[in-house]
């Protein structure tokens, strides 16, 4: 089969599943359990560390106090 | 003399100076050589535009030469516990002016649009309305609002992932090499160097420091998240990080073109006829996609919720809009080109994915808004709040209106009116515009550490002047291009067309005025905006340094 033929029909049938299911797992994967903390916690990160750098493990630092 | 504390780090200290050393006499050799060659080539130039560029280069390699000799061998100090502001200030600074200059330019060509006289013999193939259209198109979508994008990269990213810029002075080298395309591009197209493909009309060789530039760029972005210190990775920064490597990919694709002599400004396109007109507007629509609309959002995803004080609306929702917007844009392009030579197949699905978008565009819209849900009351006393509603209401607006366009039977009546020139302003005056003007509102105190703003209620003319502006702006051009699209149409008992199409040019000419005046309230919002902000840093005493980053902005 020529290129083009062969590509026009990947991209209308496999190609086409693929990314359609990969977007609809990407979206999925947004509603795992436990996924909520998780988006509270870097929802708000936009509020830390306004003025400098964190110093070198914020995340371990949070997690013990 | 350095105090030898411990010999190692002393060893250590000598050896990093020997690099850095190694590392000034790369650069000045480098520098020289760029401005030799830039001189060589202006000499053998074969057109006015390649040669002025040739010679601005030389100047700017020689201006940045001399930089680097002066500071050579100045002792580097450790500033990885600082965020590195100093280039942010620089893109505030040449956001707020090329935005006052590029709506000047807009002004003027629509005035040029109702008054042809102002197309002066004088000025004849240097400042007609064909020369300076681009350089407006140009100047606000990649002037301005590419200064806005790399300035609030810069910036988003580095708060968000709690740690400062990745790689050195290479963020400067962003923001400079960014001016320094822009002075290439407009100059150029003036003296009618231009590639005429629209929204990427610059020539060949400012197309490859684009592309050098653009990766530094992506490097930047991308050394700062991988050196992050949060854990996880904004969303703002999702949008930022598709916006710059989608810009790369379609910049490369749709510049592939073979210089006619490499000391000349001509080139020919690679690809031709149909396949060179789906690649511009698979370009052209996804630099609207990823440029103004990816950019900006991840501009609204940090900037709305910060000057709110409260997260955003849903997380989740910010996670589907993403990935939908990411799956879906890039299908949209063919919707430029309805009853083209265009195969249907390929416009249909341009259509269809365009209607689609509709969905997430207006989730986003919905996530932005309802981020002040149960902070309503900041749109009474806030008028920086204002501007990014009535940014992410213009954002709603232009995305519902696009897809509406981009069906066919409307796209019949709509395609060469104001009707497209109307849409493009209300998503690009309204949307991109205020919620760029929020930004430097929100950003220019912080970065001056001053306590506020100069004046809130300058704030509020700007506000309202924009606002007022853009309502003109979009309504006479609804109304002209629907006006035009329908006289195009109209036909006599007999099948003859009814009009001319000087008729039409006659009957838009209350609608061009009405237009231009809309554009003079916008540019004077912007010129309020540029003193208050200047008058920010001037009249105010700074405030009392909280720690070293905030004590002096003279970086």
């Amino acid at each position: 089969m020529e290129t083009y033929s062969f590509l026009r029909q990947l991209a209308d049938s496999w190609f086409l599943l693929a990314m359609t299911l990969t977007f609809l797992g990407v979206c999925l994967w947004a509603f795992r359990p436990g996924s909520r903390a998780a988006h509270r916690d870097v929802a708000n990160s936009i509020f830390r560390n306004d003025d400098r750098p964190a110093e070198d493990h914020p995340a371990q630092s949070r997690k013990e106090a | 003399m350095q105090p030898r504390i411990v010999n190692g780090v002393a060893d250590r200290n000598r050896q990093d100076e020997g690099t850095q050393t190694m590392w000034d006499y790369l650069k000045l050799a480098g520098l020289g050589l760029v401005a030799v060659l830039a001189a060589i080539a202006a000499n053998y130039a074969r057109d006015l535009a390649y040669q002025v560029n040739a010679l601005t280069v030389m100047l700017a390699a020689g201006i940045a030469f001399l930089w680097v000799l002066r500071t050579a061998g100045d002792p580097k100090p450790d500033l990885s516990h600082e965020y590195m502001d100093g280039v942010v200030r620089a893109g505030a600074i040449a956001t707020t002016f090329w935005g006052v200059v590029g709506f000047l330019v807009g002004v003027v060509i629509a005035f040029q649009l109702a008054f042809p006289q102002l197309n002066f013999d004088w000025l004849q193939g240097y400042g007609n309305f064909g020369r300076l259209r681009p350089l407006h198109t140009s100047a606000v979508i990649f002037a301005f609002g590419g200064n806005a994008l790399i300035m609030s990269s810069f910036y988003i990213v580095q708060r968000t992932c709690a740690t400062r810029l990745w790689g050195g002075n290479l963020g400067w080298f962003v923001f400079w090499g960014w001016q320094l395309i822009i002075v290439l591009a407009a100059s150029g197209y003036v003296l009618g160097g231009t590639q005429s493909k629209e929204y990427a009309e610059p020539v060949w060789y400012v197309d490859w420091l684009i592309t050098v530039v653009w990766v530094a760029f992506l490097a930047t972005f991308m050394g700062t998240l991988f050196k992050r210190k949060e854990p996880h990775i904004y969303v703002a920064n999702w949008f930022l990080l598709s916006f710059i490597v989608t810009i790369a990919m379609l910049h490369v694709v749709n510049n592939m073109a073979i210089p006619v002599s490499i000391f000349g400004s001509t080139s020919v396109q690679v690809t031709s006829g149909v396949q060179d007109a789906m690649i511009q507007w698979w370009y052209g629509h996804n630099a609207v996609g990823f440029f103004l609309t990816a950019g900006f959002l991840g501009m609204m995803y940090y900037f709305v919720p910060k000057q709110a004080e409260r997260p955003v609306y849903s997380y989740k929702l910010s996670i589907i809009h993403f990935w939908a917007l990411i799956f879906l844009y890039i299908w949209a392009g063919p919707h430029h080109l309805h009853y083209t030579a265009l195969p249907d197949w390929a416009s249909t699905l341009g259509m269809v994915f365009s209607v689609i978008l509709w969905m997430p565009s207006w989730g986003g819209m919905i996530n932005g808004l309802m981020t002040l849900s149960g902070a309503w009351d900041k749109l009474r006393t806030d008028p920086i709040i204002r501007m990014m509603v009535v940014s992410i209401g213009f954002y709603g607006m232009s995305t519902f209106e696009g897809p509406m366009m981009s069906i066919k039977a409307v796209n019949s009546l709509s395609h060469y009116t104001d009707w497209t020139i109307g849409h493009v302003h209300s998503g690009a005056l309204g949307w991109n515009g205020m919620i760029t003007f929020g930004a430097l509102y929100f950003l220019v105190p912080r970065l001056w550490n001053r306590e506020r703003l100069y004046s809130l209620s300058l704030v509020s003319w700007h506000f309202w002047l924009a606002t007022i502006g853009i309502v003109l702006y979009a309504s006479s051009m609804w109304v002209t291009g629907i006006m035009e699209g329908l006289m195009w149409r109209e036909v006599d008992a007999n099948g003859f067309l009814v009009n001319a199409f000087a008729d039409t040019v006659a009957a838009k000419f209350p609608m061009y005025v009405v237009r231009a005046l809309g554009g003079v309230l916008y540019l004077t919002g912007g010129l309020i905006m540029a003193w208050n902000l200047w008058m920010t840093v001037k009249a105010q005493p700074a405030k009392s340094p909280v720690n070293a980053n905030n004590a002096v902005p003279a970086e």
